[in-house]
């Protein structure tokens, strides 16, 4: 935690590019009318109680871990996003990181 | 799973989750479920543009205006809207004022809902599971933790957020800022002093009751 000291040193709002990304998602879809916010952090909640049964998580990569895991289960059951499209998706995604020179732009092929 | 790839150099691979964001945020654009340009904006506004120097402005002007801080206290949603603090996560704020009394502190017990129009995207400590676990059975051990000792006879009271309401904390005014005006009152709110997990800061200036 942080102490008095630190209170005021400016600290990254979001630790990783993809918490950025994946709350960014999430907001997103709740004000196109996808889900409310209280259906979300009611299944947040859940889904954050279930990863914190065996340990205690913190609030950066487990967290988001939790959060994503939340908006595929809603999007998967919802029908938007199957989970076999996304595995799919997260494939095409992985090759073309391994197939894209360093320092080139990666980007799907058709996206 | 890592690989030696050090004869084809290629992009860095990003991380499992990172593949998957990405994965899920191609889906929903190809079916038209979102749009880039607004992703780009809602990170670029809680990044760059929304953070705790919006509810170092209200505190300030509660310290200031007698008759702002009795319509913040009546109604906190209203007031900071006629300041212009409005938005996501911010449609039912309350205002809760410290005291010799008491000292409130919020948490949210269930994720981390937080008002997101005056305070910005919550710190990861307060996302933590140690943080919202404690704080509601401990509340004199973690602020203990963030260097805070309040008198004996000053009572802790925690706030739980819920995505209905959001609280904010209005700590009370240092000693020796009489005469400072709003932006120099502000400058002495931090973030935390409005989570409860910290004291407003006292002004820079020799205090006028110094008691060393």
């Amino acid at each position: 935690m942080s102490n008095c000291l630190t209170a005021n040193v400016p600290e990254p709002v979001f630790q990783q590019p993809w918490h950025a990304q994946v709350f960014a998602l999430t907001v997103s879809l709740n004000e196109n009318g996808r889900f409310t916010w209280s259906d979300w952090v009611a299944r947040f909640s859940a889904v954050l109680a279930q990863h914190g049964l065996d340990r205690d998580l913190d609030g950066g990569d487990d967290y988001f871990h939790a959060w994503l895991a939340t908006l595929e289960l809603i999007l998967a059951e919802d029908g938007a996003a199957p989970a076999a499209e996304v595995d799919h998706l997260r494939d095409d995604w992985e090759r073309a990181y391994l197939e894209t020179p360093h320092g080139a732009v990666v980007d799907l092929d058709g996206a | 799973m890592p690989h030696d790839h050090s004869d084809h150099p290629h992009a860095l691979l990003p991380p499992e989750p990172a593949l998957r964001v990405k994965a899920l945020e191609t889906i929903l654009i190809r079916k038209g479920l979102i749009d880039p340009k607004a992703l780009n904006e809602i990170i670029d506004t809680y990044q760059n543009k929304i953070g705790p120097q919006n509810g170092a402005q209200v505190v300030a002007r509660a310290w200031s205006d007698a008759e702002f801080r009795a319509a913040l206290l009546s109604d906190a949603t209203a007031a900071v809207s006629d300041l212009g603090y409005f938005g996501r996560q911010g449609e039912h704020m309350v205002a809760v004022e410290n005291t010799d009394a008491v000292h409130n502190m919020i948490v949210c017990t269930l994720c981390s809902c937080y008002p997101w129009p005056l305070l910005g995207i919550p710190p990861a400590w307060y996302k933590s599971d140690a943080y919202r676990a404690r704080v509601v059975r401990e509340p004199r051990r973690v602020l203990a933790d963030f260097g805070v000792t309040l008198a004996a006879g000053t009572a802790v009271r925690v706030w739980d957020s819920t995505a209905e309401i959001r609280y904010l904390v209005i700590p009370m005014r240092p000693a020796g800022t009489e005469g400072l005006d709003l932006e120099a009152l502000a400058a002495l709110v931090s973030r935390d002093s409005m989570i409860g997990t910290a004291l407003a800061q006292k002004p820079a200036q020799k205090p006028t009751q110094d008691p060393g």
